[in-house]
Parts: C-alpha cells; sequence; structure tokens
C-alpha cells in the first residue's frame, strides 16, 4: 500500500490525518472544517475520527482564529488553522504579522508557536472576487514567518505534516486550482526536507523557477519547448521563506537563463527578489536579465478574464524567447 | 461618564468606611473576610507598586527609559485583581500592568528593560504564568481566549482545582474588533477567562465617550455572559470581584467581563500631555478617591496599622525604588548581533548568511580609525 494515486487534495487530507493521529496535541481549526469538511473537503471526515476538540468549527472571524491558535499553542497544542480563501485572510493579518511572527523573538526564544496556518491561493477557479489572490509576498517579507507552497499530491502529503511537525510558525500556501490534480503519493518515501527547492524538470537551456499552482504550467511549457528543441530546467521553490536558491543559482551557472513565473503581481513580488539575488550570486553565468512572467499589478480581475490574467504556457514560452533575445 | 454608583460594587469608600458587602450589577454580593495581615499585606502592595512606577517616570525623565507607561492611579485594580489570582492561573497583560506582575512576582526591572529598550519585555510566561506586555491594543484578549480554551480541552475547568485565564486591557481596546471577537469565542465555548477591563477614562486622549454609548460592563449581556462594574480605586472590591470571577471561571461557567472604574492621574504615557485633553478639575476630583490613602484611612480607624507601620512601608517601598534604579543603570545593552537570535526556532539560512556578513563588517573595523 505503499503507493497512491490519490488527488493534491486528498493527499493533504490524508496527511492532516496522519498528524492528528501521531501527536494529540494537533488540532484544526476554523470556519467550516468540522461536519462540512472544509469548503474543498480537506478536512473532510476528521471531525467525525477525532472528535470536535481536534477538528474545532469556529466563529466567523479570522482574526479569532489566529488570535485564539496563539493562546492554544501557549497552552502546548499545535494549531493548524484554515482560512476558507486567501483574500479573506486580512483581517487576520495583524495576528498573523504582529503576534505569531514575533513572540518567539520578544521572549529570546521563549515562546513558541507552532502554528500552520493553510489558506488555499491563487486564481484558476472561476470564483468571485476575494476567492483567487496570491498574498504570499505578504507574510514571505514578515521576519519570524516561514511560508511553503506545494505543487503536487505527494508533497502535499508529507509538507503538511513536516509543518505541523514544526516549531516555526508557517503559512501553508494550498493551490486550489490544483486541489483535484492526481499525482502519486508513496506514505513510506524518505522525506524532502521542508525547506528545500526542487528540480521538477532537469533542462540544459533556460531555468524556470515556479511554484505552487505555477509549477505545472512551467512544466507543461517545457513539454512544449521540448518539442521545438529547448531544455527547460524547472525548479519547484516549495518554500518561499527561506528561499532556497541553491539549486536556482546552480541551476543558472549551467543555462545562463532564468525565468520566474508566479501568479501575483510582479510589484515588490517574489520574483523581484529572485531576480536579484539570482543577479548578484550569477552575474558573469548570466546571458540575459532575469525575466518575470507574473500576474499583472491589478486587483485580482472578474473570472470571466481572469486567463487573461493568469500566467499560461504561452507567456512562459514568449519570456524563454526574449532570454535569447539579448 | 457619570459614575453610577448603584451599579460600582465598593468594599471601601473613598473615606475609608469598610462597607459589609455589596451587590453587584450581575446580582452577585460581594463580600471579604481578610485578616489584619492581609490588609496591611495590600496596603504594602500598593505603595511599593505606586513607589516602583514614580521612579520609573523619574527615570524616563532623566533620559534612563525610552518611554514609560505609568500606572498612577490605577494601583487598586491591579493589586486587587493580581492578587485574587492563584498561582495556575494564566494572565494576559497589555502595557500598563506594573502592578499585576508585581503580585506574580516578577521581578520589577522586567518591564523597565523593556522601556529602556534592551529588550522586548522576554520574561517567561511558562515559568510566571503572565503573558509579555502586548502593545497591539486587544490582541492578547483572544490569546487568554485562546489559552482559556486549551485548560478546557485540557480538563482543568470544573473544580475548585481548576485554572482560569485572565486577559488586562483598557477602555479604548473594547473598540477593537479582537476583544469584540474574544468575547464571541469565549461565550460559545464556555471558555474559562476573565476579561479585566480598566477604565481609566482616556485612551491616550480620546475620552470614553469617543468609545461608548453604554458602560462598558453592560456590553457583556450583550455577549451573553456576566458584567460587573467595581470600583477600581477600591482595593477590596477588585480583589472579591476578580476573585468571584476567576472562580466562576474555573469552575466551567465561562466568562466575566469586569470593568474596574478608575482613572488614569497621569499621561497615557511620559510622551503625551493630559493638560492638553484633560480638564484640570477632573484629576482633583479623582484625588480624593485615592486607593492608598483611603485604605491607608482605613487602616488607621480600625486600628490595623499605626504610624511607624506607615513609615516602615514608605522606606521599604523607597529601598527596593533605590534599588532597582541601581539595577536599572546597570543592565548592559545586548550584543549587536543578538538582533539575529530568536528570529525561528530553527533558524534561517537567510539570517545566518546576514548575521556572518553583520560580523564581519563590523570586524573590519576594529583597530582602525572607526
Amino acid at each position: 500500500m505503499a503507493t497512491e494515486v490519490l488527488t493534491l487534495g486528498k493527499a493533504l487530507n490524508t496527511g492532516l490525518r496522519r498528524a492528528l493521529d501521531r501527536d494529540p496535541k494537533v488540532v484544526i481549526m476554523g470556519e467550516d472544517v468540522g461536519k462540512l469538511g472544509g469548503v474543498f473537503r480537506i478536512t473532510d471526515g476528521l471531525q467525525k475520527d477525532f472528535g470536535e476538540n481536534r477538528v474545532i468549527d469556529t466563529p466567523l472571524a479570522e482574526s479569532g482564529i489566529i488570535g485564539t491558535a496563539v493562546g492554544l499553542a501557549l497552552r502546548g497544542y499545535r494549531p493548524v488553522c484554515e482560512i476558507q480563501f486567501d483574500g479573506f485572510v486580512y483581517p487576520a493579518y495583524d495576528q498573523i504579522v504582529s503576534q505569531v511572527a514575533k513572540m518567539h523573538y520578544r521572549s529570546r526564544g521563549m515562546v513558541r508557536l507552532p502554528i500552520v496556518i493553510r489558506i488555499p491561493f491563487g486564481g484558476g477557479i472561476g470564483a468571485v472576487e476575494h476567492h483567487s489572490e496570491s498574498p504570499e509576498a505578504y507574510f514571505a517579507h514578515t521576519p519570524g514567518l516561514k511560508v511553503v507552497t506545494c505543487s503536487n499530491p505527494a508533497d502535499g502529503h508529507t509538507m503538511i505534516q513536516q509543518a505541523i511537525a514544526s516549531d516555526d510558525p508557517i503559512v501553508f500556501l494550498e493551490p486550489k486550482r490544483r486541489y483535484w490534480e492526481k499525482g502519486e503519493v508513496d506514505a513510506e518515501a524518505e522525506a524532502y526536507p521542508l525547506h528545500s527547492a526542487r528540480v521538477a524538470r532537469p533542462g540544459t537551456d533556460v531555468t524556470v523557477v515556479a511554484y505552487g499552482p505555477m509549477v505545472r504550467t512551467a512544466l507543461d511549457a517545457a513539454t512544449a519547448a521540448a518539442e521545438d528543441g529547448r531544455e527547460l530546467e524547472v525548479i519547484d521553490l516549495r518554500s518561499l521563506s527561506p528561499l532556497d536558491l541553491g539549486p536556482v543559482h546552480e541551476s543558472v551557472r549551467r543555462t545562463g537563463r532564468c525565468v520566474v513565473v508566479h501568479e501575483a503581481p510582479s510589484n515588490v513580488g517574489l520574483g523581484a527578489e529572485i531576480a536579484a539575488r539570482v543577479t548578484e550570486e550569477c552575474f558573469y553565468s548570466l546571458e540575459s536579465p532575469v525575466l518575470r512572467v507574473t500576474g499583472f499589478n491589478t486587483p485580482y480581475p472578474a473570472a470571466r478574464v481572469e486567463e487573461e490574467y493568469l500566467p499560461d504556457l504561452d507567456r512562459v514560452l514568449d519570456a524563454v524567447d526574449r532570454t535569447y533575445g539579448w | 461618564m457619570a459614575r453610577d454608583d448603584d451599579t460600582l460594587v465598593q468594599l471601601l469608600t473613598p473615606d475609608g468606611e469598610r462597607v459589609d458587602r455589596a451587590v453587584g450589577p450581575d446580582g452577585v454580593e460581594y463580600s471579604v473576610d481578610l485578616t489584619d495581615d492581609e490588609y496591611r499585606g495590600f496596603y504594602r502592595d500598593l505603595v511599593t507598586v505606586r513607589r516602583l512606577d514614580a521612579e520609573a517616570t523619574a527615570l524616563q525623565r532623566q533620559g534612563e527609559l525610552g518611554i514609560w507607561a505609568s500606572l498612577l492611579g490605577q494601583e487598586a485594580a491591579q493589586v486587587g485583581s493580581g492578587r485574587a489570582l492563584r498561582p495556575k492561573d494564566m494572565v494576559f497583560p497589555t502595557y500598563r500592568e506594573h502592578g499585576v506582575l508585581y503580585c506574580r512576582g516578577i521581578d520589577p526591572i522586567m518591564p523597565l528593560s523593556l522601556f529602556r529598550g534592551v529588550d522586548q519585555g522576554a520574561w517567561d510566561p511558562h515559568e510566571t504564568r503572565c503573558g509579555m506586555y502586548t502593545i497591539v491594543i486587544g490582541a492578547q484578549t483572544l490569546h487568554a481566549t485562546g489559552y482559556a480554551m486549551g485548560i478546557t480541552m485540557d480538563g482543568k475547568v470544573g473544580g475548585d482545582d481548576g485554572e482560569a485565564a485572565i486577559a488586562y486591557f483598557g477602555d479604548g481596546a473594547t473598540s477593537q474588533g479582537d476583544v469584540n471577537e474574544a468575547f464571541i469565542w469565549s461565550a460559545v465555548y464556555t471558555a474559562p477567562v476573565v476579561f479585566f477591563c480598566q477604565n481609566n477614562q482616556y485612551a491616550i486622549s480620546e475620552p470614553i465617550e469617543r468609545q461608548t454609548r453604554v458602560p462598558l460592563y453592560q456590553r457583556a449581556a450583550g455577549f451573553g455572559f456576566p458584567g460587573v462594574r467595581v470600583d477600581g480605586n477600591d482595593v477590596l472590591a477588585s480583589y472579591a470581584v476578580t476573585r468571584h470571577a476567576l472562580d466562576h471561571a474555573r469552575s466551567g461557567q465561562g466568562p466575566t467581563l469586569i470593568e474596574a472604574f478608575t482613572y488614569r492621574m497621569g499621561a497615557h504615557t511620559t510622551s503625551d500631555d493630559p493638560s492638553r485633553y484633560r480638564p484640570p478639575a477632573e484629576a482633583e476630583a479623582w484625588r480624593s478617591r485615592d486607593p492608598i490613602a483611603r485604605l491607608a484611612a482605613f487602616l488607621r480607624k480600625q486600628q490595623i496599622a499605626d504610624d511607624s507601620f506607615f513609615a516602615e512601608v514608605d522606606e521599604q517601598a523607597k529601598a527596593e525604588a533605590v534599588h532597582l534604579r541601581e539595577r536599572v543603570l546597570a543592565i548592559p545593552d545586548p550584543a549587536p548581533d543578538s538582533i539575529f537570535e530568536n528570529v525561528y526556532p530553527h533558524g534561517s539560512p537567510l539570517l545566518d548568511g546576514e548575521r556572518a556578513r553583520f560580523n564581519a563588517y563590523r570586524q573590519s573595523f576594529e583597530g582602525s580609525a572607526h
């Protein structure tokens, strides 16, 4: 039974179940996580099996979810908070950045807050506004928080368990448009370190850096590029804070070209940070500037035009072409 | 807002007369039965925390503290509630609870270290059973509520050996969303938490009329738990009301909102100027309700204490203050690269690199003209 084919949603559900099983101090809390199993059903069946004290349906108030999680963590619990959608995290933003992120520092290490904040993020599901945002840069900019995101079922399954086991407060971003994509999950496979990037597809010509929902897009672009004789190396960052740029630098030194892809707006986003650091480390290897393929610097648009907003295979390939223009 | 004496639980009048028992707006009859030693202990606490606070204010004026949030006038609310706590109860203070910290046995140098800027209030919340100061208004009420939910989940509630949490905040905080969320959460989960609001009449310069149209303790009814207003300048009533609310919580009956009706005699912090926003007559009127004077009057009338006792307490408080001053001046600054410590329990390669470059940069100046 070692290997199963699961959707990302089911892989996360299985990972949460294992975390609840392993440690009685783990509690899941959020709006609709109990009887309903979450609006995406990621916590499906968990309250039925672990009870109302382990899988807690909360009042509808995001700051309250995170603020009470701080208190539970002080009491020795390991809360896993679900924020229902990316665009609803902002009422909790103060508790996350002012309290969760700082308490270990302020207390000189005497207080640990092993809190995981799960947020389904990104677009591509045709939702109404506030349901398709990419807030990762806000959190990655905050010292004291760690930010990770999975791109496939195998990572979803292990990363959620690793995040819960970690004493670092972690913002765990789940690419909601990938919830229904299937992949192999090997429960007995050796766990890959949580804060490490990994090469999702090796290649020799251009390094494409992506994370979360854009990893699939980058891989599709690599498949298309291969038909034209170009080998793209796709790197899945997995961890957005800290960034593990070692594999990116190593790759760019070989390829000399780098394209960063994310759904969030480009302005002051993760792509800018990655471009700056790749430029610092790989200046003499670069054949062209690091390019970004991102969402536009607009609020997330209405569903009927979101395909125009989201980076797709063609925009990635276009950027790859442009790296040859210098 | 006019004081409504019908609703104010008071066990010691401003003239030092003992009120045998008082019925609160929650219908509970409040009283205390203390030994002479305990009465004297309350007096000693009040005088000591006022004297330490005065020393801190003086240290700020001399440039030794960056800022200070004085508790002057609020000693009774803090000592009364602080002494009602049991060792296992957990405190979630805001940033003016120096008197509560004193009752928790926390070295008074700890809050001064925070305001001096050598640390960020790093006393051990687990060991002291007292959280760190919270400067973002009202955020800690949710922490207290979550902690109290944990008490329930641990099965440490429902009997006399139960535990409780207490959250301190001011009148301004009641306008915050977090405080209202904490009220909702604690009510729906019957969390063993006491909300202790020191209504000192001002949020910096904004009077209570800018925060509410109803007496604050009445808000509790809308959330579904008892609210009680106590004379916050009466240490005995503050003690009795808090003790009852904590017992109520630890026995599994859920939260209580206590509004300690008091007055901040000084500025919000040493950075503001109350003469710009408060009429002088107002502070004068409150001076006649001073918490220390009224307990002293009671002790004298009852012959519980004499001149030599009062002189001895003053001397002891002064000695503690002098000792505190000496120690504050001797606190060393932290090492420069300590800024990189404890950002993450499990560390971060980004910070490791920054710290190494920072230290190398600093060392590059060694032996140079810099």
